[in-house]
């Protein structure tokens, strides 16, 4: 364990700083993420499947300014029911999310990450957002600090967030096009003046691509983030996937539009709907490439705790962190040891055939044997195994079992939006909204199901399975395909008019 | 002459680092603005920088209480849509 511990450090110190890390040149960013980058993030359980089940991440909430106004964003809603990106409950100084992030840090062991993402933009007044910085990788060398940004005033930044323990930036990008983007954003303010229509979006696309470049040059992983609008840039942002990958994102992640009414947004009272779940996994399909998609992304609140797709953040507001009593050498060494078990356990399984995904590459599917694809809904508490009761579930894992395998689609959530208020959804019940979110969905396995919800599955053309309880879920998603072989369902054409192309 | 931020004001922070004149006050429930030290950034900028970066419309006025950023402004909500909105919330409060 002493040695995990030195490792833990080490890696630590060694990641302050740029010019450390051995990443950065564009071709070894293509196909396969190089090793380098594979060892940044395994414990990062927002960019790793696999890891998001066993490390936690937190957000502090200490950046409320915004230099841009996006049409998705109203910043003035706070719903402590609502889990969506610029959402916080209470506002941090640098020196309340530092103790908040030791406090987390202690008693959630797991934890790996810590990042800013608002509830504004974490670069547009930078000072709050680098101080914390600052303290943390004094504090916590051992947590890994990452930032998103609207990118308008990253090229400003860019130097003094190299200073700190930074090895993953975040930008929002959602366009290349300033045609595209004078849909999106109204306006920014530039250079002491508020700047509306295309000549914003230029401004904007031309500091956000030039961040990218200047990230990438000094080796600092960048993940790029879209969200996808339909008819507003839907179809362009294979073009943004492209381009941001040329350029040396890691990693593209395209994020469906959340626009309810309620949230009182300009895309929520303009009623522009976001994509369907099968609207979606195309493009991110045709977004793919040679390059990652990150399809487990929960789109988090910027005040978020815990493992992803749980919030703890209600265990560690500002009254409870003050009566925690903690020890920070202790814990840091705790974390150490956390960490090196998962990390044991994760390797483990990865020479474990029937326990990993196979992630088959689409060039591959698109040659594969005539019998069809099929997605399939799976609910899990995690570690890789069906271990859930259907009613128990906030959220399913999608799996498309095909002729050649299992490959991990990405996941739907039933509570997107809101849960528990009256004034959202209240015409629909948590199952037609479950209904809803598996549309496409042909198979629902679970530990356990009641007979009820199990009927109005069957009724909405979606079979539920509880045959593979606690086993692996690529066991269990083949498993089931087998099944519907048996049953003669692969040979029919699909009703649903789903395909993978 | 003095600008004034009104209740609208979610205290985003974004007019405290913009001003030129330190004169935005972290109050609560809402900022303030302190009429002895604001200039509306006369002579300093073209347009009053609280203003200009303000994401929430009629939350600051001018001197003479009109709205920098009428309702609709910056958001580019119509206006009929907002009413359409209040009125479908008074019903359910």
């Amino acid at each position: 364990m002493d040695l995990k511990l030195d490792e833990a450090t080490q890696q630590g110190t060694a990641q302050k700083g740029c010019a450390a890390s051995g990443c950065g040149s564009n071709d070894q960013q293509l196909s396969h993420l190089p090793e380098a980058i594979r060892e940044k993030v395994f414990n990062h359980p927002c960019y790793s499947e696999q890891a998001h089940h066993y490390f936690a991440r937190m957000h502090v909430a200490v950046a409320p300014a915004c230099n841009i106004q996006c049409n998705y964003c109203n910043r003035k809603y706070d719903c402590a029911n609502e889990s969506r990106p610029g959402v916080v409950s209470e506002l941090l100084t640098p020196q309340q999310a530092v103790k908040k992030t030791l406090a987390v840090a202690a008693n959630i062991p797991q934890m790996s990450v810590l990042g800013i993402a608002g509830p504004g933009d974490p670069l547009a007044q930078p000072q709050r957002t680098l101080e914390t910085f600052r303290m943390l990788s004094e504090q916590a060398p051992d947590i890994k600090l990452c930032v998103s940004t609207n990118g308008l005033n990253l090229p400003n930044v860019v130097d003094e967030l190299c200073e700190h323990n930074i090895d993953h930036v975040t930008i929002t990008i959602n366009c290349v096009d300033p045609v595209v983007g004078e849909k999106i954003y109204p306006w920014i303010f530039w250079n002491n003046r508020r700047i509306r229509g295309r000549k914003a979006a230029e401004i904007l696309i031309a500091q956000q691509q030039k961040g990218l470049e200047m990230l990438v040059e000094r080796g600092v992983l960048v993940k790029v983030n879209s969200v996808m609008i339909p008819g507003v840039n839907d179809e362009h942002l294979q073009e943004v996937s492209r381009l941001v990958k040329a350029k040396g994102a890691f990693l593209h992640n395209v994020m469906p539009l959340i626009a309810e009414e309620e949230h009182g947004t300009y895309y929520g009272i303009m009623k522009q709907r976001g994509p369907t779940a099968k609207e979606l996994q195309a493009l991110q399909d045709s977004c793919a490439g040679d390059m990652n998609m990150m399809r487990h992304c929960r789109q988090c609140r910027a005040d978020a705790v815990g493992l992803l797709g749980e919030d703890r953040g209600a265990e560690f507001t500002l009254d409870k962190i003050e009566t925690m009593e903690i020890d920070y050498a202790a814990a840091m060494e705790k974390r150490a040891q956390v960490h090196a078990a998962i990390e044991q356990e994760l390797k483990a399984k990865q020479e474990k055939p029937a326990a990993s995904v196979v992630n088959i590459p689409l060039s591959t599917l698109k040659k594969a044997p005539a019998k069809r694809p099929v997605l399939m809904a799976v609910a899990t508490k995690g570690g890789g195994v069906i271990n859930q009761h259907f009613g128990h579930a906030n959220e399913f894992l999608i799996f498309e079992a095909s002729g050649i395998g299992v490959r991990f689609i990405g996941t739907r959530r039933v509570d997107q939006y809101c849960v528990g208020q009256d004034s959202c959804n209240e015409d629909e019940t948590t199952l037609d909204r479950v209904i809803k979110a598996l549309d496409g969905c042909e198979v629902m396995l679970s530990a356990r199901i009641g007979l009820p919800p199990y009927e109005a599955l069957e009724a909405a053309g979606i079979l539920p399975i509880s045959d593979y309880a606690m086993e692996y879920i690529e066991d269990g998603v083949l498993g089931a395909y087998r099944q519907l072989e048996e049953m003669g369902r692969l040979a029919e054409q699909l009703h649903t008019g789903f395909s993978v192309a | 002459m003095a600008l004034q931020i009104v209740a609208a004001c979610v205290n985003c922070f974004a007019c405290v680092e913009v001003c030129p004149s330190g004169a935005i006050v972290e109050a609560k429930p809402h900022f303030l603005i302190n009429a002895k030290q604001c200039t509306e950034c006369d002579g300093e900028y073209a347009d009053p920088q609280c203003a200009s970066i303000c994401p929430i419309e009629a939350a600051i006025l001018d001197a003479s209480g009109v709205p920098l950023n009428p309702i609709g402004s910056l958001t580019g909500i119509p206006l009929a849509l907002l009413a359409a909105r209040e009125e479908v919330h008074h019903a359910r409060s």
